[in-house]
């Protein structure tokens, strides 16, 4: 936590509390469903451009947080703002400045790839043209040929998440949130999909993560770690290796998740 | 708008890719207005009798004659003896059995009142009552006509004429089936639309796309128009299409205006998807949403005046029934096609509509959170 604080006032040079210049700020964001904590007082801020690992067990509390982050969920308490728009009062603009591709799969089965495009880049106002841009691109991206032709659901699951992911980054988003997108997916896939984030990044896209594999965990920039609706740790990987000694990521993980 | 025009595309492309759901369109339709419009009817045909003539009169054999003259009724045994009679209802051989006591030419002429004791199989009781109300009528003219021969009246003409004309309207003059379609094609209109706007929502939520929907910076109530407006062309195509098979199949009157037909259907309508849509945003799984539909469908159409007269229902049901939907709407069909009532005549299902159509749209639109709690 503290280690994570200087890193953030070296990089500051913020106009005020929330750190407007700043990708993603929460401060003590809070989330109650009736007497349970999902998400309790979380506190970390992401840079712009920054690829930022959000891990932790199921049930940890990841997916709330996410979707109060996205403007989904309305949190109990805290602070938080995202692209500079506070989490309580401008979810909306908040929408406007996001890419966000869920834990579900969210493309439509029953369309095919550019009826897809079509439907969720008109909703951000892409014109005609520019849809048809974006959708030979596509295409010719993923080499999907002919495939570009088929429904959805004919093509496999690894080529549907990285479409997914693309059409949720239709409106060229500053921030783009990932909530588990390599779930189920095969090794060689997700390096592809990797590839895709970095390729994101270094067009300086903020990239929020949440993922169960520690090896994805090892190529974010930075990560958190939550256990039971807290913040257990933060910081690069490399970082979290030597200050908790372990070899690996999965180490680490194991050692805050089950703690003996 | 533009948003509007992008979902309204996205769920006909959808629609078109689901085979079923568009022969259940197309075929629904179809089977409720060949099956049910003949089927529903009550229509009485060929009720099979006993007549247990005691009297033996010239008058008594005349008073079976009306019954067997009118057309209704057809005479399957005579008998004396009460319990065979009687074994006649147990036995199904008859539905009806009319008991002429001993005595009757003479109490008539004796001018005391007789009886007719008319014993009816209330096993279904709507028909029951159907027989009933058709044998009192021919015992009531009977009547009437041997008072008069009696007092030496002669036949007044317009006083008997609209006696008569009145009891067998419903049959000779207008075709059952004249009244049931209207009534069908409501039904119909109702189906289709409160079905696809109860799936509507739910099944966003269950594959998932409902999120990925919320996170967009699409405004509500541009979803929920682009949502229905499908489903709203879909119903009034619908209606343009039983109209047709009613007009085509029993060549049913359009007396009324069809413009104002499809105004209020318009109105209807709003009623019916936002009803679904309301189903729709509560429901967690397409079950749910479906079992809810049925659940409130089932009510709407019993209590729709379509298969019961709303009259005959106990008070706090009438009221209920004025919160019924559909009741209007068959009313409203009823009275444009047949009576071809004209707006002041619909008006005032129409402001009935129109408030049910502001409060189920606000619930509806309400209880849609692009943000949750």
């Amino acid at each position: 936590m503290n280690n994570d604080n200087t890193n953030m006032n070296t990089n500051m040079n913020t106009t005020n509390s929330l750190g407007y210049d700043k990708a993603i700020v929460s401060e003590n964001l809070t989330k109650k469903f009736g007497r349970f904590t999902a998400v309790d007082t979380i506190s970390f801020s992401v840079d712009k451009g920054e690829i930022f690992g959000f891990l932790g067990a199921n049930g940890a509390g990841k997916t709330t947080a996410m979707r109060m982050l996205t403007g989904l969920l309305l949190p109990t308490s805290g602070r938080a703002s995202v692209a500079g728009f506070d989490v309580f009062t401008q979810t909306e603009e908040i929408k406007r400045n996001i890419g966000y591709m869920s834990q579900k799969f969210s493309l439509y089965e029953d369309l095919t790839i550019g009826e897809n495009i079509d439907f969720y880049g008109g909703i951000y106002g892409l014109g005609r043209s520019e849809l048809k841009t974006k959708t030979s691109e596509m295409i010719e991206k993923f080499s999907l040929g002919d495939a570009g032709r088929k429904l959805i659901k004919d093509l496999p699951l690894g080529w549907k998440q990285m479409l997914a992911f693309s059409v949720a980054m239709i409106h060229n988003p500053q921030i783009v949130f990932l909530d588990e997108p390599t779930g189920g997916v095969d090794p060689i896939t997700r390096r592809r999909f990797w590839d895709l984030i970095y390729e994101a990044s270094s067009q300086g896209k903020t990239i929020f993560v949440t993922t169960h594999y520690m090896d994805e965990a090892e190529y974010c920039g930075r990560v958190s770690i939550m256990v039971d609706g807290l913040i257990e740790a933060m910081g690069r990987p490399n970082d979290l290796k030597l200050q908790y000694g372990c070899d690996s990521m999965n180490d680490v993980f194991v050692k805050l998740a089950r703690p003996e | 708008m533009r948003n509007i025009r992008h979902i309204v595309k996205k769920e006909f492309t959808q629609l078109r890719r689901n085979k079923q759901m568009l022969q259940i369109i197309i075929v629904l339709p179809l089977i409720q207005l060949l099956i049910l419009v003949n089927a529903t009817t009550f229509e009485l045909k060929d009720v099979t009798m006993i007549v247990s003539d005691l009297d033996k009169s010239a008058t008594s054999g005349r008073l079976v004659e009306r019954f067997t003259a009118s057309g209704y009724f057809i005479i399957t045994g005579s008998t004396e003896s009460a319990e065979h009679a009687a074994k006649g209802i147990d036995s199904s051989k008859a539905k009806m059995i009319l008991i002429i006591p001993n005595g009757f030419e003479r109490d008539i002429y004796g001018k005391l009142s007789p009886d007719v004791q008319l014993i009816i199989n209330a096993e279904d009781g709507s028909a029951a009552g159907l027989i009933q109300s058709y044998a009192s009528a021919i015992i009531m003219d009977f009547n009437q006509s041997i008072v008069r021969k009696i007092m030496r009246i002669p036949e007044p003409e317009i006083n008997q004429g609209i006696e008569i004309r009145d009891r067998y309207w419903y049959n000779e003059e207008l075709d059952y089936k004249f009244y049931m379609a209207p009534g069908i094609l409501a039904i119909l209109v109702t189906i289709i639309g409160l079905f696809l706007a109860s799936m509507s929502i739910v099944r966003e939520k269950e594959i998932g796309t409902i999120e990925q929907l919320n996170v967009t910076p699409i405004r509500k109530h541009e979803f929920i128009i682009g949502k229905l407006l499908p489903f709203w062309i879909i119903g009034l195509a619908e209606l343009a299409f039983g109209l047709i098979i009613i007009k085509l199949l029993y060549d049913v009157p359009f007396e009324g205006s069809i413009l104002l037909l499809f105004g209020m259907a318009a109105l209807y309508l709003i009623v019916v998807l936002t009803i679904g849509l309301l189903i729709s945003t509560t429901s967690e799984t397409q079950q749910q949403s479906m079992f809810i539909a049925w659940f409130i469908m089932v009510i709407f159409l019993l209590m729709s005046g379509l298969f019961t007269p709303i009259d005959s229902m106990p008070g706090w049901a009438q009221v209920l029934a004025v919160l019924n939907p559909i009741a209007h709407f068959v009313e409203i069909l009823r009275r444009i096609l047949l009576k071809g009532a004209g707006p002041s005549e619909v008006q005032a299902q129409f402001f009935i509509l129109l408030a049910y159509a502001v409060v189920t749209t606000f619930l509806s639109t309400w209880r849609y959170r692009k943000v949750s709690g």
